[in-house]
């Protein structure tokens, strides 16, 4: 049931990968083509984050290969992928807390590419969260973890990328606010932005996705459309189970 | 009983040399709050950007101004120089080798200086006036030293606020990994923030030189001064440093004129310890 298109804008290809004697990932292949919303999503420790810091860079592949509009990133640092077009929103936000709202976005659009059309992204991001326009002059610690989460996808979106990864949005936030970010990423996909989401939250995500990978214990085990998947015997389980 | 006025200049010579000292500890508190790591040897610095203008000035007949623009150069090509050959490649090490590091630097610039100027102390001679304040008298080079530190620090904090590289030198020391992801290299961001801090060593040199002699030693006075400042801010905070500076500054000024200088001194050491007990994350830090 495999229902990738047949280019990727984002291809990996066997990558192994860990840190120091623990290996996370055993050979995952994954593809994301443009215009995709694409999720992973697989019970805690499987290897989604070390699947997200292997393609923007923060861990190199031991073997494998990435390919991004088909140029090899595999040796690159984090801090030259970014200039591909690759934004990556870390687990836990990690924005800068002691910063105001407004130079967390200025460091997002810290590439020299991003900077000349500075203005320009921070109109439109403060258009899709208005609730940041408010705070721009806030220490981005006092705000809410909503907000936080806001602001770790605006400072990605400064970057100007052609691909957002956005790994655990949901985490640790109010079922409340799972449900308003959702919609919020929602509407940054109808931007035109192409996404690739790790989630836990399996059943929301999968009805924001177009497809999604099942990883466990840093395996592919399963992919396919988004309401195929919602159907398998997985999804209950990784709902209930955790 | 003193009369009064002697107090009111003593004050004032205060808050001039409060200046200066704010220079110095903003730079070393620069470096710290990027890197975590304390440069020991960065009075030592200034000493050899004094010696440069020193040089410049008595030897090769430079405009003052000119060799102190020479000397912020200098310092900054110190401060990459030291960054590069002693901090990066110790970055991932304990942070006693670091500490051990830039001591040993301290040890060797000394020396190298005492090496090949000998110990004279060697004073840039300009005939600058002094000014009558109500009754109080100004060393006008004093003045002049304030105001171009002032200026400086202005300056600085509007790099820090406004420029892409001054907020990514903010960003930086709170999550490094998080700037990567923003296109920035740290290590480049390293290089800037030292540069920076080399920069102001300089111009302090320059401001320090048209007022004391310098000699191989000069760093023994100032240096400590310089991190009780720090510390006594706050390490790493700005405003901290300012106010510490200021402080310290009167105590050994007014100090010094009500008893003697070395009672100056003293009273501003026993300060600096009952402080650390009281007050141990600094003046500004707020109570546990």
């Amino acid at each position: 049931m495999t229902a990738a298109p047949p280019t990727g804008m984002l291809e990996l290809r066997g990558v192994t990968a860990g840190y120091g004697q623990f290996t996370a990932l055993w050979g995952v292949s994954l593809r994301v083509s443009a215009g995709e919303a694409v999720a992973v999503v697989g019970p805690n420790g499987a290897g989604k984050t070390t699947l997200m810091r292997v393609i923007s860079g923060l861990v190199s592949p031991r073997e494998g290969d990435l390919t991004f509009e088909g140029q090899s990133l595999a040796r690159l640092p984090a801090h030259e992928i970014v200039a591909h077009g690759i934004a990556h929103v870390p687990e836990g936000r990690r924005i800068f807390p002691m910063l105001t709202v407004a130079d967390n976005l200025k460091m997002g659009a810290f590439l020299r590419s991003a900077r000349r059309g500075y203005r320009d992204s921070l109109e439109r991001v403060y258009t899709l969260f208005p609730a940041l326009a408010e705070r721009q002059k806030q220490r981005a610690g006092s705000l809410s973890g909503g907000e936080q989460q806001m602001l770790a996808i605006g400072r990605a979106l400064m970057s100007r990328p052609k691909i957002i990864l956005l790994d655990e949005p949901s985490m640790g936030l109010a079922p409340v606010m799972v449900l308003r970010l959702f919609d919020l990423i929602r509407r940054v996909r109808e931007e035109g932005y192409t996404i690739l989401v790790v989630e836990q939250n399996v059943r929301q995500i999968l009805k924001l996705v177009d497809r999604a990978y099942l990883l466990e214990v840093g395996r592919i085990k399963m992919e396919g459309r988004a309401d195929e998947l919602s159907e398998q015997d997985f999804v209950r389980k990784a709902y209930v189970g955790l | 009983m003193i009369d009064p006025i002697f107090i009111a200049e003593a004050a004032l010579n205060g808050i001039l040399l409060g200046g200066v000292m704010a220079l110095l500890a903003l730079g070393l508190n620069l470096i710290f709050g990027v890197l975590d790591i304390v440069w020991i040897a960065y009075v030592e610095l200034v000493m050899l950007c004094m010696y440069l203008v020193y040089f410049l000035v008595t030897g090769y007949g430079w405009p003052i101004w000119l060799g102190g623009l020479a000397s912020v150069a200098f310092g900054a090509v110190l401060g990459v120089a030291v960054h590069l050959l002693i901090i990066s490649p110790l970055l991932n090490s304990a942070a006693i080798n670091q500490f051990l590091a830039t001591g040993g630097l301290l040890f060797f610039l000394q020396s190298f200086a005492t090496f090949l100027w000998t110990t004279d102390h060697r004073t840039v001679r300009l005939n600058l006036p002094i000014i009558e304040v109500a009754g109080m008298f100004l060393s006008f080079a004093r003045l002049i030293a304030f105001v171009v530190a002032i200026l400086a620090m202005i300056g600085l904090y509007l790099f820090l606020r406004h420029t892409f590289i001054g907020t990514a030198i903010r960003a930086v020391s709170q999550d490094r990994d998080a700037m990567r992801l923003m296109g920035a290299n740290p290590q480049r961001v390293y290089v800037v923030t030292s540069a920076v801090g080399g920069a102001m060593a300089g111009l302090a040199g320059a401001l320090l030189i048209i007022q004391y002699s310098v000699h191989p030693y000069f760093g023994a006075a100032f240096g400590p001064l310089t991190f009780m400042i720090c510390v006594l801010g706050g390490l790493g905070n700005m405003v901290g440093a300012v106010v510490a500076a200021v402080i310290m500054s009167e105590i050994i000024s007014v100090g010094g004129v009500m008893m003697s200088t070395e009672m100056g001194y003293v009273i501003a050491f026993v300060l600096f310890i009952v402080m650390m007990f009281a007050r141990p994350g600094g003046i500004l830090a707020k109570r546990e």
